[in-house]
């Protein structure tokens, strides 16, 4: 057969649809931004009766448990099959991903499914962001010791 | 006598697909191939909340209906040979516990129709085993919760992805009797040419079409014109692409060629990205559209490939590439002789 | 009402961002949100983040960027109160709200839902 690995390779590079990069951006720019715009106007309002920092906590948690609505009828999937990044990127991701999880294995458990793969997609999120910040923590405190 | 020229199996008295039977969900209800199906699930979870069982259910469904057909009960079954994408195939296993016949599984991923059809026509021929069921599934859901995410995760898929088809078919075999015959058959051998990426499965499955097919051909002495059409399982649009290119450099002319990938459903507008994919996928094409042309004399002689990939999560996650293989069936149809083109 | 329109448009960017990794580089999904969080809590280390956040709000919040530079954060908060242990406790204590919320509502909804087909 006249095709080795490296010849192969650059075939399939060469076979390649184009994702419509034009329209995933659109896709991605509205509705990601359509996101943070209620995360915005949502933010301002928890700040009519909290602190700044307890009123970001309350956005989060609130557009977390939008995302936990939509997800349960199935609409997180369809928008986040249209708009890929723009509903992969925000928090409302994040919850997708933890929702999702727990919804689909509970066949398996409420254990040994919904609660051992309920972080299957977020878990490297929380373990990559915890370790980077306790490097930076170090960092930091080694930095206030001059 | 049953003569075998290098990979490929010659029969001196061909074995008969008597019946056939396929059944799908709602995306191949709304496909190009909707009227030759035998049943078709509007709500492919059978009110199960376990999509694995679900599966079984399409197939238990589907081999009720070709045993109908046939006029068959369960234990006139001689053998079923027949496997799926689960891990372990339960969902085969499962309909074999309701079935209860004599059962062989079989893991050859989306390969598993040829597979199953290949192995099935060699023992009826053989005359170990009179009426030989051979049958697989595959179940979109299933299939996303085992080897991608949960499927109400929202993610978009890359174009070269392809979609699990939910679709099963199921065929019985027989030494004789009308239907339409299995002249020969060529199981592949694994080839892997590095690919590493799980969302272009056509592109990793497409040297083991070549290969089967480059082996079927010169084994045979046939090339593809003397085929009314040469069929491949699931490589879809971007792995059909590099199959036409690939076999053009190899001397083959593949104008009669048509991927099941691509005639299950309609790519430009059922969002499937390149594609259908599956065991099923290759098994209802050819329950619903191939068999039943062959049967009706519409077409003469048919080579069908069913292509498989033969990772897993495991091995994928490993950085492992990806083998494929290919398994081939040479069809005809009874009445006519040899398989020219009539128009 | 400036607020809501750079809300809007600097959240909308970092998905654009995102997107164009996704269609130009062989970066899967997760790969994508384990580094966005990676990234919010270096540029907030380095102090680009909290001008960001202070100029676009929850533009900036929201995303995961926004995740990391509230781990980074809250390590800085914890580590200048109590001193060294705040590397462990400062991070997670500012994320506890949209960690716990996440799995209580996940697991309510896996009380009340099941898993979809997709076609």
């Amino acid at each position: 057969m006249k095709l080795d690995p490296e010849r192969y390779a650059k075939m399939i590079r060469d076979a390649l649809p184009h994702s419509p990069v034009m329209n995933d951006c659109l896709w991605a720019f509205f509705v990601g931004g359509g996101i943070c715009l209620v995360g915005e106007i949502l933010r301002q309002s928890w700040m009519l009766l909290y602190d700044q920092e307890m009123a970001g906590t309350l956005t989060s948690i609130s557009l977390i448990l939008l995302s936990a609505l939509v997800t349960l009828p199935g609409w997180y999937q369809k928008l986040g099959a249209k708009a890929g990044a723009g509903t992969l990127v925000p928090i409302t991701g994040f919850a997708n991903s933890v929702v999702s999880a727990a919804i689909e294995f509970k066949a398996e458990g409420w254990v040994t499914g919904v609660g051992a793969r309920i972080f299957i997609i977020a878990g490297p999120v929380i373990a990559y962001g915890t370790l980077a910040s306790w490097v930076w923590g170090i960092v930091y405190w080694i930095m206030g010791k001059f | 006598m049953t003569v075998r020229k290098g990979d490929t199996l010659i029969f001196d008295t061909p074995p008969v697909i008597r019946v056939w039977a396929s059944a799908g969900g709602k995306k191949e209800a709304e496909g190009p191939l909707a009227e030759g199906f035998d049943l078709l699930f509007p709500d492919a979870s059978f009110r199960s909340c376990k999509w694995e069982q679900a599966e079984s259910i399409l197939q238990q469904k589907c081999v009720e209906r070709c045993l109908k057909k046939a006029g068959l009960d369960p234990d006139q079954i001689d053998l079923a040979f027949a496997g799926d994408l689960q891990a372990q195939c339960t969902a085969s296993n499962y309909t074999m516990r309701a079935l209860g016949a004599p059962y062989a599984g079989l893991y050859g991923a989306c390969s598993t129709m040829a597979e199953g059809l290949s192995l099935a026509a060699c023992f009826a021929a053989a005359g170990y085993a009179r009426q030989v069921l051979a049958f697989t599934s595959s179940h979109f859901c299933a299939a996303e919760r085992q080897f991608r995410t949960p499927l109400d995760y929202g993610g978009k898929r890359p174009p070269t992805a392809q979609w699990t088809a939910t679709a099963a078919g199921a065929c019985i075999l027989s030494p004789g009797g009308s239907g339409v015959s299995v002249h020969s058959v060529t199981l592949g051998r694994v080839q892997d040419y590095d690919v590493h990426d799980i969302s272009n499965m056509g592109a990793a499955m497409m040297p083991a079409a070549v290969s089967t097919l480059v082996h079927h051909f010169e084994d045979t002495d046939s090339v593809p014109a003397d085929y009314d059409a040469v069929f491949t399982g699931d490589l879809g649009e971007v792995g059909t692409g590099l199959l036409h290119r690939q076999m053009h450099a190899e001397g083959y002319d593949l104008t009669n060629h048509r991927d099941c990938g691509c005639l299950l459903y309609n790519v430009a507008r059922q969002q499937v990205q390149a594609g259908g994919s599956g065991a099923g996928c290759s098994a209802a094409v050819l329950c619903a559209y191939v068999l039943p042309r062959l049967a009706d004399g519409r077409w003469k002689r048919v080579l069908f490939l069913s292509t498989g990939a033969l990772m897993s999560q495991t091995t994928y996650l490993q950085g492992e590439s990806i083998p494929g293989i290919a398994h081939a069936v040479e069809l005809r149809a009874q009445n006519g002789a040899d398989g020219v083109r009539e128009g | 009402m400036m607020q809501y329109f750079w809300a809007f448009v600097v959240g909308g960017a970092i998905c654009v961002m995102g997107q164009l990794l996704i269609d130009y580089t062989a970066l899967t999904p997760a790969r994508i949100l384990t580094g966005y969080v990676v990234a919010g809590v270096l540029l907030s280390a380095v102090g680009l983040y909290d001008p960001l956040a202070e100029f676009a709000g929850a533009g900036a919040s929201v995303p995961l960027l926004g995740f990391g530079h509230l781990l980074a954060q809250g390590v800085v908060k914890a580590v200048d109160t109590v001193g060294l242990p705040g590397i462990f406790t400062g991070g997670l204590t500012a994320a506890a709200g949209g960690i716990a919320a996440s799995l209580v509502f996940g697991v309510l909804a896996a009380l009340v839902g099941k898993s979809h087909d997709q076609n």
